[in-house]
């Protein structure tokens, strides 16, 4: 792995809800301008392990490093501060409110105490030029009109809005069609292109191959491995997900 | 950084009439009606009114009776849209300007306050009764509706209590002037150019710095159209007011613009750029369109929600010092019998939904004439109160079901 020094690295990190053990001792490393895919199969303890970064969660145990210093992330305010934002899965935009809106929500700009439109469209507009997102034609449409592409783009952009060094996506291409997915594939590789980290989570091994230059792979609460795409096969890392082990050489 | 992008633009500063026109019925078709149903029926009525009572209802004394019969409903409404926004209802907003407006009258009549201090603590009074409200729905997190319908059955237990036995209490001279009196034909018309204008600037400045730094901004066309209409609209009102319309004008003269509709005016001014320009106005709209959203944002949600009934209770005050200056003092009805149904009515009529995240404050002027029309027209033409009821409440009942179904309209075209 090239791209100098890890972003985030997390190493044995333990989470117990309860009786449950959900997370054994995992191990991640996040470099900046790379897109790391995080993937496992149901109840593996990806989410944990997002939510545990995000400050949702906070970790019980292990030690979480960012940008090189170990830091102890124990809300989410706390990982917003380092520059750690997240993508989640059900969006959480507000229908009602236009693109703009949404990009600022609950960080609006002020100026004399009157809410700054001009700067905030402006910043969006450059923010979204910036990702090369042509698919939007007015920033001042609302968000109900747009299509799940277009939502997703509007969230990611609203991630990279702050200056954010890190940007966890859940599941970005859940629910989208084919070309769809792409364009959101395509954002998600300009973001690292930027030298932001990137954290995917997916379960579409199509998806992961194309955009993501690491995998990660978790199961039961352990990381199997944690490997570059180039470096390994499609098969390697379904058996991977399903049995835990990740043969060498030549899996079928 | 790869490719080189084509960029958002949306600035058209070449619009003409027909694609106005076109952008404008888009809009209407994916369900985005806003106040068009309101202000299609107000042209109905007053046109039907007006051919079947032409000979009262049309007269220059009815429009300025119209306006103070309808002045408390209409700022109770506005109230309301606060929190209606959140999706939430205030069901004692009624009994709230009741109660407030007997506070103000009790002090100034039996314990001779100060007008001004008398004032404020009836406006207080509202302001702790949204506290109220507020703090046991965000905090304890029981349906505004449970609260408020409790609290609508308490207050008018309140009421009664302040009023005493006599059953209704004066509210003075001042008070009584403030929904009766009239300004100087003069001064209203200032007023009115004083309006026009400041839109005029204002949206003009706006556009023009908005169009240099290539932001989306109205066509100089549209802009024209609507200062235009809002001229038309303004002047005609402002003329009709200007007439003498006493009686026996040689006996005392009313003329001029009611002092109620300056406050109406002025207090809708107010809250629109409180909604509509301030952070918090941001936040209300997001809590009110997407409450986890907000959440997740970073946004109090329960503070908004405090605010939001506050604001309701409050602007509820000032609605029911016009009701007491409308009917002379305070009574056991003050705020009572159809007082929050005609404000729910007006808000939702003017296109503020119940559904939460949508609603203007100018739709509460707008819906609060619809019904001050139905009103004010069914009375003229001498129909029993039973009558008045069914009408108002079918209006309602179409009012609501216009919300609801250009609401699947717009969800089905993605503008909800």
């Amino acid at each position: 792995m090239s791209s100098g020094e890890p972003l985030l690295e997390l190493r044995g990190v333990q989470k117990t809800f309860g009786a449950v053990h959900v997370l054994r001792g995992v191990d991640l490393t996040v470099r900046p301008g790379r897109v790391t895919a995080l993937v496992g199969d149901n109840g593996a303890g990806k989410s944990t392990l997002i939510k545990g970064i995000a400050g949702i969660y906070p970790f019980d145990e292990g030690e979480y490093t960012f940008e090189g210093r170990a830091v102890h992330v124990k809300s989410p305010r706390d990982a917003n501060a380092l520059g750690i934002e997240v993508v989640y899965q059900d969006l959480a935009l507000c229908d009602n409110l236009d693109v703009v809106h949404n990009m600022y929500l609950g960080r609006e700009l002020t100026k004399n105490g009157f809410v700054d439109e001009d700067a905030m469209e402006s910043r969006a507009r450059e923010t979204l030029d910036g990702l090369s997102v042509r698919t939007l034609k007015s920033v001042r449409t609302r968000v109900a009109s747009l299509s799940g592409g277009q939502r997703q783009t509007v969230a990611i952009a609203r991630a990279v809005l702050w200056n954010s060094k890190l940007v966890i996506l859940d599941e970005p291409t859940a629910a989208l069609g084919v070309a769809q997915t792409e364009q959101v594939l395509k954002l998600v590789r300009r973001l690292a292109d930027r030298g932001l980290g990137v954290v995917l989570i997916s379960h579409n091994l199509n998806d992961v191959f194309e955009v993501a230059d690491d995998i990660a792979v978790l199961y039961l609460g352990q990381m199997v491995a944690q490997v570059e795409a180039a470096s390994t096969t499609r098969d390697r890392i379904v058996t991977a997900i399903t049995t835990g082990e990740l043969t060498r050489g030549d899996a079928a | 950084m790869s490719v080189a992008t084509e960029e958002i633009h949306d600035v058209r500063p070449d619009d003409n009439v027909g694609t106005l026109w076109k952008d404008y019925l888009a809009k209407i078709r994916g369900g985005d009606v806003g106040s068009l149903p309101a202000i299609l029926g107000l042209l109905v009525l007053v046109v039907a009114f007006s051919i079947l009572r032409p000979e009262t209802f049309t007269k220059a004394f009815n429009f300025g009776n119209l306006i103070q019969q309808s002045a408390g409903v209409t700022i109770v409404a506005m109230g309301l849209v606060f929190v209606l926004l959140l999706g939430e209802i205030d069901l004692a907003a009624g009994y709230t300007a009741g109660v407030a407006a007997a506070v103000t009258s009790v002090l100034l009549t039996n314990h001779g306050w100060q007008t001004a201090l008398a004032i404020l603590a009836g406006l207080l009074t509202g302001t702790a009764i949204g506290a109220f409200h507020g703090l046991i729905v965000s905090r304890l997190g029981i349906p505004s509706f449970v609260v408020t319908l409790s609290t609508f059955l308490a207050f008018q237990g309140v009421l009664l209590t302040l009023i005493g036995e006599k059953g209704s209490i004066n509210s003075g001279d001042f008070i009584a002037k403030l929904n009766s009196d009239t300004l100087p034909v003069w001064l209203g018309w200032v007023i009115g150019v004083a309006l026009v204008a400041a839109y005029a600037v204002v949206t003009f400045v706006n556009n023009r710095r908005r169009r240099a730094k290539g932001l989306t901004s109205e066509p100089n066309l549209l802009w024209a159209l609507k200062t235009g209409g809002l001229a038309v609209v303004i002047f005609l009102v402002v003329f009709y007011l200007s007439i003498e319309r006493s009686p026996n004008a040689h006996i005392k003269s009313i003329k001029g613009v009611p002092i109620s509709l300056v406050i109406i005016i002025g207090l809708a001014l107010v809250l629109s750029v409180l909604l509509s320009r301030t952070r918090w106005g941001s936040h209300v709209y997001a809590v009110g369109g997407n409450m986890e959203a907000a959440r997740r944002a970073g946004i109090n949600v329960k503070a908004v929600q405090l605010s939001c009934f506050l604001m309701c209770s409050t602007v509820a005050a000032v609605g029911g010092l016009m009701l007491a200056s409308y009917s002379g003092g305070v009574n056991n009805v003050t705020g009572g019998n159809q007082t929050l149904l005609y404000a729910v009515g007006a808000a939702v009529i003017g296109g503020t939904s119940l559904f939460g995240g949508k609603g203007r404050v100018v739709d509460a002027l707008i819906g609060g004439t619809v019904v001050a029309v139905i009103q004010n027209g069914m009375g003229l033409m001498n129909q029993p109160d039973s009558r008045k009821y069914i009408v108002t409440g079918l209006v309602l009942l179409v009012a609501a079901s216009v919300d609801a179904i250009s609401r699947r309209r717009a969800t089905a075209s993605g503008r909800a």
